[in-house]
């Protein structure tokens, strides 16, 4: 788990040693790149999130560890600094893992901004499947659709390939897009460390399938 | 915020559900129950209740230390560090917060919030700074807020647990803070708090459909209908202390009264 200086990093972690896992709280690229699994967490300004990356010279090491095909999540800022670029105070670059940028929560009619608290998160409907929806196949595989999670943000990520996006939820008039996946590299907005027992069960899955794979 | 006209949704009808969150006044180390934020009782041993809210489907966690304005310090780490190690749902924490670095040990123990009144009323620009340095949705503007007297209009902020007066109007300041930078609204009404006779229901109204940013109303809930009735009057949440912590309504209950109206909330 990757310590940057940005917020919320005991709260992950104790959710991560409920769910199973053996956190080590690391600012070291080697840590880094011989880690079996990465989290990103992070809460605030992208610009301070990326500011503290680079200044412990991870910027490249986790870039790096990303090409390794180990995986790599992210929740709510580190989801957002695996994109290209965010336009939170001006234009700020990204770790450019995952195509796209990240954007204001669109202030459709009635909606405030901060987007704050437990939203309903459906899978992504793909034209091409005949049957309703699911997270079959994702990160999210076993959650159910329509399920609460906890959500506390201003700005949301847009990625450019429209099959990255495998979570959505209802904000307003406006469809955020608030879980990702591309290759070994996934991510949510919302915080399933603060999303109770259904956010620690889907903590506890994602290291059950991804222990089970590289142990395969 | 010059748009004096906008409106925004009550809680609920956007998306995002109604929270139910547990408000716990501390003077460490108890849970204490305040009337008009002063004459403490205490009622236990706030891990115990915080855990058993948790339980009860609480939506996030409101820890208020009551008396760290008063001595000027902060005690509250400990417990936020124990809290955040057990309960899986959000934990704001105010009360006494005086700088950046104060709102980062918080953030750092485990808080996912942090309130800020009494600083931020001697130096606004603190919401400014620590809106920049963690995010607007980190910063609480905790409000203490009591009915201008003598027939004057409106309502006037206090600081250091409703003690001192401010000649601050309430509408004004939060519209005022909100541009600084703070992301939600903790707005306690020091007449109504520990009364249990409803929530300052014109209050909420004065300021959550005026306000971009969500508003948590606090102080007076004698039942789980004053629940409802905050949510109708704009609130985006609702804090309960009292009727919770002598046993008198559940967290589910109150999630039941608002779904009986239609009120979204999760389940």
């Amino acid at each position: 788990m990757v310590d940057y200086g940005a917020g919320n990093l005991h709260s992950v972690a104790k959710a991560y040693e409920s769910a199973g896992a053996n956190v080590v709280l690391t600012s070291s690229a080697t840590e880094i790149l011989s880690a079996e699994c990465v989290i990103l967490p992070g809460v605030g300004a992208f610009g301070d999130g990326m500011r503290g990356l680079e200044e412990r010279g991870l910027v490249g090491a986790l870039q790096e560890y990303a090409a390794t095909g180990r995986p790599l999540m992210g929740i709510c800022l580190g989801m957002q600094l695996f994109f290209d670029r965010s336009e939170e105070f001006g234009n700020e670059k990204g770790l450019g893992i995952i195509p796209g940028d990240v954007v204001a929560v669109p202030r459709t009619a009635g909606v405030k901004v901060p987007h704050v608290g437990w939203n309903d998160v459906k899978p992504v409907f793909r034209p091409s499947e005949d049957d309703a929806a699911t997270f079959e196949g994702t990160p999210l595989e076993g959650v159910t659709a329509g399920e609460y999670f906890y959500f506390c943000h201003s700005f949301t990520a847009r990625p450019r390939d429209a099959e990255d996006a495998i979570g959505v939820t209802r904000y307003g008039d406006a469809e955020l897009v608030v879980a990702v996946s591309r290759g070994n590299v996934w991510g949510t907005q919302y915080h399933p460390e603060k999303s109770g027992p259904v956010g620690l069960d889907l903590l506890r899955r994602f290291l059950e399938r991804t222990v089970a794979k590289r142990a395969a | 915020m010059a748009d004096g006209a906008a409106s925004y949704s009550p809680g609920g009808q956007s998306g995002v559900a109604v929270r139910i969150i547990p408000r716990l006044d501390i003077k460490a180390p108890n849970l204490v129950k305040t009337i008009n934020l002063e004459g403490l009782r205490v009622v236990g041993d706030p891990s115990a209740f915080a855990m058993d809210y948790y339980t009860q489907g609480a939506d996030e966690l409101l820890y208020v230390d009551i008396v760290a304005s008063l001595y000027e310090r902060n005690s509250l780490q400990d417990l936020v560090h124990k809290t955040a190690s057990q309960i899986f749902v959000p934990l704001t924490v105010t009360g006494g917060v005086r700088s950046i670095k104060d709102i980062q040990t918080l953030l750092r123990a485990g808080a996912d919030k942090v309130g800020i009144n009494t600083a931020a009323v001697r130096n606004p620009d603190l919401i400014r700074e620590a809106s920049r340095a963690f995010g607007s949705q980190c910063v609480v503007l905790s409000v203490e807020a009591k009915k201008t007297m003598y027939g004057g209009k409106g309502w006037e902020i206090y600081t250091d647990g409703g003690r001192e007066h401010t000649s601050l109007d309430a509408v004004d300041w939060i519209k005022r803070a909100v541009d600084l930078g703070a992301g939600e609204i903790l707005l306690t009404s020091v007449d109504r708090e520990g009364l249990q006779r409803g929530f300052d229901y014109d209050l909420i109204h004065a300021v959550a459909p005026h306000v971009p940013v969500p508003v948590i109303a606090s102080g007076g809930a004698g039942s789980v209908d004053d629940a409802v009735k905050a949510v109708q009057a704009g609130a985006d949440a609702v804090a309960l202390a009292h009727i919770l912590h002598y046993r008198k309504a559940t967290v589910g209950g109150a999630k039941d009264a608002l779904r009986a109206k239609g009120i979204r909330v999760r389940s």
